[in-house]
């Protein structure tokens, strides 16, 4: 790796951060637009016009306020919860392919800061480092409610992983390939040999299980147990003040934010749009690749949004009988459904 | 037909890790520096609402949870080898197709014994 390749590299890598820490901040302010919406309000509307500067506000007010490390906790585990839960959130992002190579000067720049081969372990792997932030700063506060929520919160996310893997196999077997760029360059444009070339219309049940899956390991409304405040208070975060709490409400907007991402890349055809041939400037295609990109990680955003205001949370056994006995039976349903329609039928 | 990816790759990943630890670390210090601290003896009691506080929260939890725990190692281990299967699904056709079947009919064997045992029953 040449010098200036180097560069280019660090400023992708700093600008996704950036752009990721960003959405994170307004979807703070979008939910509770949103929620005002559905519910007949009107939402922040005092700092700046619109509200538009409520999450600057609400930043700085995390800033400045009193952190409290409650004497029976256990101080380093208790700081190392909030860091880790944000940092594993941040990571994810490193293997997602954000637009087709861009052509500036002779010099290709890849929109994707790695495109490993193993991309989808990679981000496996992450999400399922994000339940130790969890566990961790839930035991460390040596809280009944926090650790409850804590254990909560592990045992949902560890089997909503199950399911989740199981769902991505049919999705393998149909791309054969591991890696989030060639998956997403698969689903070129909208239409190719007479079928949709987006995964979601080869694998529906894949995309509805994932995106199930999606909702509970990001502890989204419904599968919110973790921090239900009519039982737990505040879940694992009830000791937490400061910007150690506003790192894990920041760590749950940014995996909702990724996993949005994750979706749009290996169901709705990443950066791909239809009509993409038309365009005959490569770079004016890597560029409304983004933007078609951004619009369908915003509408994943909104639709989780969506959900949280519409359905009411789930109960703990219930959450668990879905989780065990209706995903993960579907899960390998589509499985052998998706090999004996590629074995025969193809 | 896979792109080899050399350790070269997995650099960046490195660098993204760097920038995301510096920033949660100088977070974490600037708003430690900049906070009022003002503690009394009552703000630092664990929340229970409102309550004097009951002995330690560190009982032990239902053991259910641990079931989940244990049987979550076995099945997402058992799915970590069909991710290999899955990649070559194309290339191996039928052989490869019930070879794998058999596997997933031993698996499910398992998992239906499990909830006969009600192993996944919450009550």
């Amino acid at each position: 790796m040449e010098l200036i390749d180097l560069l280019i590299k660090i400023a992708l890598i700093i600008v996704i951060f950036v752009i990721s820490l960003v959405v994170a901040m307004y979807s703070t302010y979008a939910e509770r637009k949103i929620a005002a919406f559905f519910q007949d309000r009107v939402g922040p509307n005092r700092a700046g016009p619109w509200g538009i500067l409520q999450p600057l506000a609400d930043g700085g007010k995390m800033f400045l306020k009193e952190e409290i490390i409650p004497t029976n906790a256990t101080g380093f585990l208790f700081i190392v919860g909030p860091s880790l839960a944000i940092l594993t959130a941040c990571i994810g992002s490193a293997v997602i392919p954000w637009g087709q190579n861009l052509e500036i000067g002779g010099r290709v720049i890849p929109l994707q800061v790695t495109d490993i081969n193993v991309g989808i372990l990679y981000i496996f792997g992450v999400v399922s480092l994000g339940v130790y932030g969890i566990m961790i700063g839930g035991w460390a506060s040596n809280n009944k409610y926090s650790l409850l929520g804590a254990i909560r919160a592990a045992s949902q996310n560890i089997s909503y992983e199950i399911s989740m893997g199981l769902s991505i196999i049919a999705l393998l077997m149909v791309t054969g390939t591991l890696s989030l760029g060639e998956i997403a360059k698969q689903q070129h444009g909208f239409w190719a040999d007479g079928y949709f070339s987006w995964n979601v219309f080869k694998q529906p049940l894949g995309f509805l299980l994932f995106i199930v899956c999606a909702f509970a390991e990001t502890n989204r409304s419904p599968f919110d147990l973790p921090e239900c405040e009519t039982e737990l208070v505040g879940g694992y975060h009830t000791e937490y003040s400061s910007m150690k709490l506003g790192f894990y409400l920041f760590a749950e907007y940014i995996n909702m934010f990724i996993s949005s991402a994750v979706m749009a890349t290996l169901y709705f055809g990443g950066y791909n749009f239809p009509f993409m041939d038309l365009i005959h400037s490569p770079n004016l295609v890597a560029i409304l690749g983004v933007v078609a990109l951004f619009i369908k990680i915003f509408m994943f955003i909104f639709f989780f949004m969506w959900v949280r205001w519409t359905l009411p949370r789930f109960r703990y056994d219930q959450l668990m009988d879905l989780g065990w006995k209706t995903l993960i039976p579907l899960a390998i349903a589509n499985i052998v459904l998706t090999g004996i329609f590629m074995t025969f039928f193809k | 037909m896979e792109t080899q990816s050399l350790p070269i790759n997995y650099l960046p990943i490195i660098f993204q890790m760097l920038v995301a630890i510096g920033f949660v670390v100088t977070t974490m210090f600037v708003t430690h520096k900049i906070g009022p601290k003002r503690k009394t003896k009552d703000k630092l009691t664990p929340f229970e609402s409102g309550i004097e506080v009951v002995g330690n929260a560190r009982t032990p939890a239902s053991i259910k949870y641990f079931l989940v725990a244990i049987l979550f190692v076995l099945f997402d281990v058992e799915v970590i080898f069909m991710y290999p299967w899955a990649v070559n699904f194309k290339d191996m056709g039928k052989t490869g197709m019930i070879e794998m079947f058999i596997f997933m009919a031993t698996l499910l064997a398992g998992f239906i014994y499990v909830i006969k045992k009600k192993a996944l029953d919450w009550d």
